[in-house]
């Protein structure tokens, strides 16, 4: 599929030379995913600039999701799924055998569906990455990490008094922002978000989007969305997929106004998805 | 006679809801044509209606004859006997009353007097009749349940609603027999105690030291004076559940966590059943294994080290226990284990922790309520396992915390004082019961606690 590349490859629209990437942290190259028999992703190939929100868009089961678990290796944890192809962050192969793993995720932090936070304390949800990566000297240093994860999540104000109570008790679009503030805590470089707010109602989404577009200037951004509105609103790349293969990727702003694609454009103008 | 007062009930049920059944069908198809009333309910609702109406009142009469006729048929074969065999005492009666029931069914009595043949003869004509008057009334009964019931069937009678409602009556009172039964249980058990308490000091059973389970036959005979204390029992059950609980704690959770958290589906599929058959393993034979096997071989080794065992140590005994109760533990604890939502591993994995970060810092604190609560059922079967403990621990009441020594527990106690030809109304057997309300009020208080922390466990998720 030629469309696939649209996004290294100058295509014959003209559009081309917006279309490419000037520093892209994470380089993709024919990845395939395989779940068993069946062919998930299908060459896949594309470029994520850095400090950027890049928005994978499509219809339901078309593998924005499983590519986006490709990038920190969650696909790992399935034991049927079957990765091929390269991926790389910063120019440094994310399948070489001799990476590990769990440095590879603390770079690569990860934000859920529906809103995950453990069944402790909101301190210690926060807490919990630094822990284990033994990030804190000290139980001040382990604050102050705690403190300044919350306030970028901007979640501090609305917490800070009760740090104490279990995460799972606050609202939804709270329990997302702890989860935000959760992947903050380990410094990464990429913040991968699978559908952030398809669980909450339009404010709390609202503020998730807020929050995004502040997270932007120290972070590289990928989210999966389904909602294109959303898409249009936080992202500034966005890639669009549609059974299994990248149809179309570019800036946001080209993507829903001149697509090169017959698929982008029905699936932008809701003829089908 | 009951049986065929039975199969009656069960011919009119299937008539009464044949008959329904057509006339519902009939309903239906005027329903369906022009004009037609359309039905609430399906014709076989009808059919089950009058089946209902039929056999219920059938049934009611039943359950009120059965203890009452066989006294009458009784009292009318006793009244008909010759002055001089009218039984004045209640054994007499019952005596007469075995002789008169063999003759009545076509046996031989040598040496009955000869008048019995009289009240066998009565006996056999009033229960005919009883028999045949049941069985009219019940005919009749049923008649007019069924007519009650087919002359209110029309197209827009409620017959689902109301057959609802009788289904909803018989799952109570299904569930009302399991809990009448327990409660029951309690009560027996309770009076019984009483009286115990009534013989002996309840704080002298709750606290005494000393446990020899004798009551005096003569007052000069020797060890008159029995003394019920039963610390040592309790110290001895609490010896072997906590050595039971050392071996099967650590056992069963980890193979849990290994099987729900390491083990691929092959392994899992085969390594579970297996050790679930371990449940399944009669505890008599675990306690063979105990006596025959463990404790023989506890005593060697003891002896190799210079130590001094007895025969029936508690270690036998508990280490055997604790083998069984292994899949209580793992089996509930996988469940749980397996309870816990993906997306908290993935959080977690997604964090960058290690696999073993997650199951210790994530997933065992979700899970720990209901590891708990299982912990707890598992101590409860540990409490009250009667057959390894009777098989492998002792029967003295020592008071000792040397699990090398033989020491005795509740249940074993229970069982030893029951057992053989005893007087109910003694301070020997009655103690049994205290043991056994005192066992009993032990688990279900466990129980209640670990059935608390599940529920508090299932809020977490929702």
């Amino acid at each position: 599929m030629d469309a696939t590349a649209a996004l290294t490859t100058p295509s014959a629209t003209g559009a081309a030379s917006a279309d490419a990437v000037a520093n892209p942290k994470i380089v993709a190259k024919n990845v395939n995913v395989h779940y068993g028999e069946k062919h998930a992703l299908k060459d896949v190939s594309v470029d994520i600039a850095e400090r950027a929100v890049t928005a994978f868009i499509g219809p339901s089961g078309c593998g924005k999701s499983t590519f986006l678990r490709c990038i920190n290796r969650m696909n790992d944890t399935i034991s049927i799924c079957r990765v091929t192809g390269r991926i790389t962050i910063d120019e440094q192969d994310i399948y070489d055998p001799s990476l590990d793993v769990v440095q590879l995720r603390a770079r690569v932090g990860m934000v859920f569906q529906k809103p995950n936070p453990f069944p402790k304390s909101i301190y210690e949800n926060v807490a919990y990455g630094p822990r284990i990566h033994g990030f804190a000297r000290s139980k001040a240093e382990l604050d102050e990490i705690v403190e300044d994860s919350l306030r970028k999540a901007s979640l501090w104000n609305e917490v800070k008094d009760r740090l104490d109570d279990s995460g799972t008790g606050l609202s939804g679009g709270q329990q997302q922002r702890l989860c935000i503030a959760r992947a903050i805590a380990v410094s990464p470089e990429i913040i991968l978000m699978d559908e952030p707010c398809s669980a909450l109602d339009p404010i709390a989404t609202a503020k998730i989007e807020e929050l995004i577009d502040e997270l932007r200037q120290n972070f590289t951004i990928v989210i999966v969305t389904h909602s294109m509105q959303q898409a249009a609103r936080v992202s500034q790349r966005t890639a669009f997929f549609h059974l299994g293969v990248l149809v179309e990727g570019g800036p946001t702003e080209r993507i829903f106004t001149s697509p090169n694609d017959r698929r982008t454009q029905d699936y932008i103008t809701g003829r089908f998805g | 006679m009951t049986l065929i007062y039975i199969v009656a009930m069960v011919l009119v049920g299937v008539g009464a809801y044949l008959t329904g059944r057509q006339k519902g069908v009939a309903f239906a198809v005027a329903g369906v044509a022009p004009g037609g009333a359309r039905m609430h309910s399906l014709p076989s609702y009808h059919g089950f209606y009058v089946a209902v109406a039929a056999v219920a009142p059938m049934l009611l009469l039943l359950l009120l004859w059965q203890p009452f006729a066989p006294r009458f048929v009784e009292m009318q074969a006793l009244s008909s006997l010759p002055q001089h065999l009218v039984p004045t005492d209640e054994l007499q009666r019952s005596t007469r009353m075995r002789e008169i029931v063999t003759l009545a069914n076509g046996g031989q009595v040598p040496d009955a007097p000869a008048g019995v043949q009289a009240g066998a003869d009565a006996f056999v004509l009033w229960r005919g009749l009883a028999d045949w008057a049941l069985l009219i009334f019940g005919g009749a009964l049923a008649l007019v349940g069924f007519g009650w019931a087919t002359r209110q069937l029309s197209p827009e009678f409620r017959a689902r609603n109301r057959v609802e409602r009788v289904v909803k009556v018989v799952l109570l009172a299904c569930s009302a027999v399991a809990v009448l039964t327990t409660v029951g249980i309690v009560f027996s058990v309770l009076f019984e105690t009483l009286r115990f308490f009534s013989k002996y000091p309840w704080y002298d059973f709750l606290f005494g030291l000393q446990w020899s389970p004798q009551t005096a036959i003569r007052a000069d005979q020797v060890g008159a004076s029995g003394s019920f204390g039963a610390v040592p029992l309790f110290a001895g059950t609490t010896l072997i559940m906590l050595i039971a609980m050392t071996v099967a704690g650590p056992i069963g959770l980890f193979s849990a966590i290994y099987m729900a958290e390491y083990a691929s589906p092959r392994v899992r599929g085969i390594a579970k059943p297996v050790l679930e058959v371990l449940a399944g393993v009669p505890t008599v034979v675990f306690g063979f294994f105990a006596a025959l096997t463990v404790a023989p071989f506890i005593r060697n080794t003891g002896e190799m080290l210079g130590l001094n065992v007895a025969s029936e140590s508690a270690l036998a005994a508990g280490l055997v226990m604790g083998v069984m109760i292994i899949p209580f533990v793992s089996s509930l604890s996988d469940d749980v284990i397996n309870a816990v939502p993906q997306s908290l591993r993935d959080g977690s994995y997604g964090m960058g922790a290690t696999k073993s970060e997650t199951i210790k810092k994530v997933i065992l604190p979700a899970a720990l309520p209901g590891i708990v609560s299982a912990f707890m059922l598992a101590i409860s079967r540990a409490v009250g396992e009667t057959m390894i403990v009777v098989m492998a621990a002792g029967l003295a009441g020592n008071l000792t915390f040397n699990p090398l020594e033989a020491v005795t527990t509740v249940t074993v106690q229970i069982k030893t004082l029951l057992v053989g030809d005893q007087e109910f109304d003694s301070a020997k057997t009655l103690s049994a019961f205290a043991l056994g309300f005192v066992l009993f009020f032990f688990t279900l208080v466990l129980n209640f606690i670990a059935l608390r922390i599940v529920q508090k466990y299932r809020e977490q998720y929702d």
